[in-house]
């Protein structure tokens, strides 16, 4: 189990575990990350910037801080 | 049937459906959160008068910014009402996100039609969805529409008839799993091929080659603006003027007699015996000048390359390459749309402050905007009194107030109290801008530029000659003297530009033209009147956005910042 920010880029996971309130839980559920999902990480910017990744054909961007929250099971 | 609600997730083109609709021009392009303001607007279906209303795109009913708050209440006020429909417009090609607000609306007490938009989109990205299979399982009818090229609009307002309250049934915790179950039945996902444009965008995002990329973009739209403004002016605006205004204008001063009260309102001061455009101040020559002669030909070309940005979908992924730095200041990525729309006109920028989450990111968002980021009839008017002296001069202006707007955002960031939120949004794929839509978008804005801007200018040109003829400005020139001539190094009559300022920017940086400014002075005077107060249309809307309290706290930023500002540069340059 690894979370987001440490997935290489083009890595595919599937997401086991969100650390995180239910605001949290909310928003990543609305842009289709939550627990099951299948993602694929897309780009990482320099110094902890935000990271993007795929989830189904939606392309989503999150800050770092929300990144290390989620967790995934590489394939 | 009264009334129909546009709802669905953000960029899934619903303000495309709404033109579709109602016939109603209204601004589209390729990011979430296009739309932050609901628009009204009539069709008719059989002998019926419609009302129809384009609601910002929300992806849940539990809101998190301002702009999803209005959609939500839009739907609280309409589910009251009895003849409300709602039309959900949902992305073909992310059926499963889509259906979750989908399944939220089933839920309301409100009839319901389903458009499958961006279907033209499924084909090569290798989705199939049954449609029939879908519309039966939602119980509510689903028609796919390409709202762009019109396909399937007709069949979409011949079934509006047939909408229907929900009747699926489910538990709210397991509205995913609800969602899961019907993607499973009705979606097929076959091989798809990277395209070109898919590689691109993962490129564009990636800092190793995004980097680069947007160092590109950004040069390249500078050079096209450029080149577009000032091929306009040079080879058809100037020429125009020369030939066709200018011998116009000649003949109506020698009928005017060449002075008098009429003279100066309509003609203005002669230079040197001749009208001068720039310089003369009357309504029919400068008046007409600064927003035709000047101005337009810069919005044309700015609109233009800022509508293919957004129509490409570019904008989203700059966010995310600047995310960094705008945390500096305070405020996320997705803060450098309201900047760049700012740079065609604060009132649009103003606006689009909605997308950001909290409170305080939104004032530091429009504050800066309004202190630091100078509008297009700004800029064409600096560039046309400082361009003669090259990169030189243009290179304090702007470099100053980049160093501002860098600058100020940290220090609001340092002493506002709260943290900037994250970036968290969704980077939509790139498109070719479908050009039928981008030229009308081009159209739109022009002419907003002209309806809006015309009369504000002309009156700007009136209240100057008034204050010149009454002597007021010699008065307040006087009272501010001391501000003016020690502090900024300005003449007397610099404070004229100040007042009308207020009004209208470009107008204002017009009035230095007949000062015979150094370049000093000019840098001077351009930067303070850029950044002391924003004109009264962007006022209007940041006491509407920020309300008066925090307004009152913006401005009195604005006006400490730049007589610093002015200050410091009259020291040092």
């Amino acid at each position: 189990m690894t979370d987001l920010t440490q997935m290489k880029r083009g890595e595919r996971g599937k997401v086991v575990k969100i650390e995180g309130g239910l605001g949290l839980l909310r928003r990543l559920e609305t842009l289709g990350i939550r627990k099951g999902v299948e993602v694929t990480k897309a780009s990482a910017q320099i110094m902890r910037g935000p990271i993007t990744l795929k989830a189904g054909n939606t392309e989503v961007a999150i800050g770092y801080g929300m990144a290390k929250r989620v967790f995934v099971e590489l394939k | 049937m009264k009334r129909i609600l546009l709802m669905g997730d953000p960029n899934v083109g619903k303000s495309v459906v709404f033109t579709r609709l109602t016939g109603v021009n209204v601004i589209t392009s390729n990011y979430p959160g296009t739309t932050v303001e609901f628009r009204k607007g009539y069709m008719r279906l059989g002998g019926e008068r419609l009302e129809v209303i384009d609601v910002p795109g929300t992806y849940t009913l539990d809101p998190t910014s301002r702009a999803e708050e209005v959609a939500v209440e839009m739907l609280e006020e309409a589910c009251k009402e009895e003849g409300t429909l709602v039309i959900d417009i949902v992305d073909a090609t992310n059926l499963e996100r889509n259906l979750n607000l989908t399944l939220q609306l089933l839920k309301r007490d409100i009839p319901l039609v389903i458009a499958l938009n961006l279907w033209d989109e499924t084909k090569h990205t290798g989705i199939s969805i049954d449609v029939e299979k879908l519309e039966e399982m939602l119980g509510v009818p689903v028609v796919p529409t390409v709202a762009v090229t019109g396909e399937g609009i007709k069949r979409l307002v011949d079934r509006l008839n047939e909408a229907k309250k929900g009747t699926y049934e489910y538990e709210d915790e397991e509205r995913w799993h609800e969602v899961g179950k019907i993607v499973e039945e009705t979606q097929r996902i076959g091989h798809k091929h990277h395209t070109f444009l898919e590689r691109l965008a993962d490129a564009s995002v990636t800092p190793l080659t995004g980097i680069p990329i947007a160092l590109l973009v950004i040069l390249v739209t500078f050079k096209i603006i450029r080149f577009i403004g000032e091929g306009l002016i040079g080879y058809l605006f100037n020429p125009l003027f020369d030939r066709l205004w200018m011998p116009v204008m000649t003949k109506f001063s020698l009928l005017l007699g060449g002075g008098g009260f009429f003279h100066e309102i309509l003609i203005g001061q002669l230079i040197d015996g001749k009208i001068d455009f720039f310089q003369s101040f009357g309504i029919l020559t400068t008046g007409i000048y600064i927003p035709i002669g000047a101005v337009l030909p810069y919005i044309f070309a700015f609109y233009l390359a800022l509508s293919f940005l957004e129509d490409s979908g570019y904008l989203p992924r700059l966010s995310v390459l600047v995310d960094k730095i705008m945390h500096q200041l305070g405020l996320h990525g997705m803060a450098i749309i309201p900047m760049m729309l700012g740079l065609g006109c604060n009132v649009p920028g103003a606006l689009a402050t909605r997308v950001l989450e909290t409170r305080r990111e939104r004032f530091i968002g429009a504050t800066l905007m309004a202190i630091a980021v100078p509008c297009m009839a700004q800029i064409a008017m600096i560039v046309g009194l400082i361009g003669k002296y090259g990169a030189k001069g243009m290179g304090l202006v702007f470099g100053t107030l980049f160093v501002v707007w860098f600058v100020m955002g940290g220090l609001m960031n340092l002493l506002l109290k709260g943290e900037s939120p994250e970036i968290f949004a969704e980077i939509p794929p790139y498109r070719i801008p479908y050009f039928p839509a981008l030229t009308k978008k081009l159209w739109m804005r022009v002419k907003g530029f002209l309806r809006e801007a015309l009369p504000y200018v002309l009156l700007g040109v009136f209240v100057v000659n008034i204050l010149y003829s009454l002597k007021i400005i010699d008065f307040l020139g006087r009272i501010a003297a001391p501000l003016v001539t020690r502090v900024l190094g300005l003449p007397m009559e610099a404070v004229g530009a100040l007042v009308v300022g207020f009004l209208r920017k470009d107008v204002a940086v017009g009035m230095l033209a007949p000062l015979g400014l150094s370049l000093k002075q000019l840098v001077v005077s351009c930067v303070v009147l850029a950044m002391y107060f924003p004109c009264v249309a962007t006022f209007a809307v940041l006491v509407k956005e920020l309300g008066i309290k925090d307004m009152l706290k913006s401005a009195i930023i604005m006006i400490i910042s730049a007589l610093l500002v002015g200050g410091l540069l009259n020291l040092i340059l």
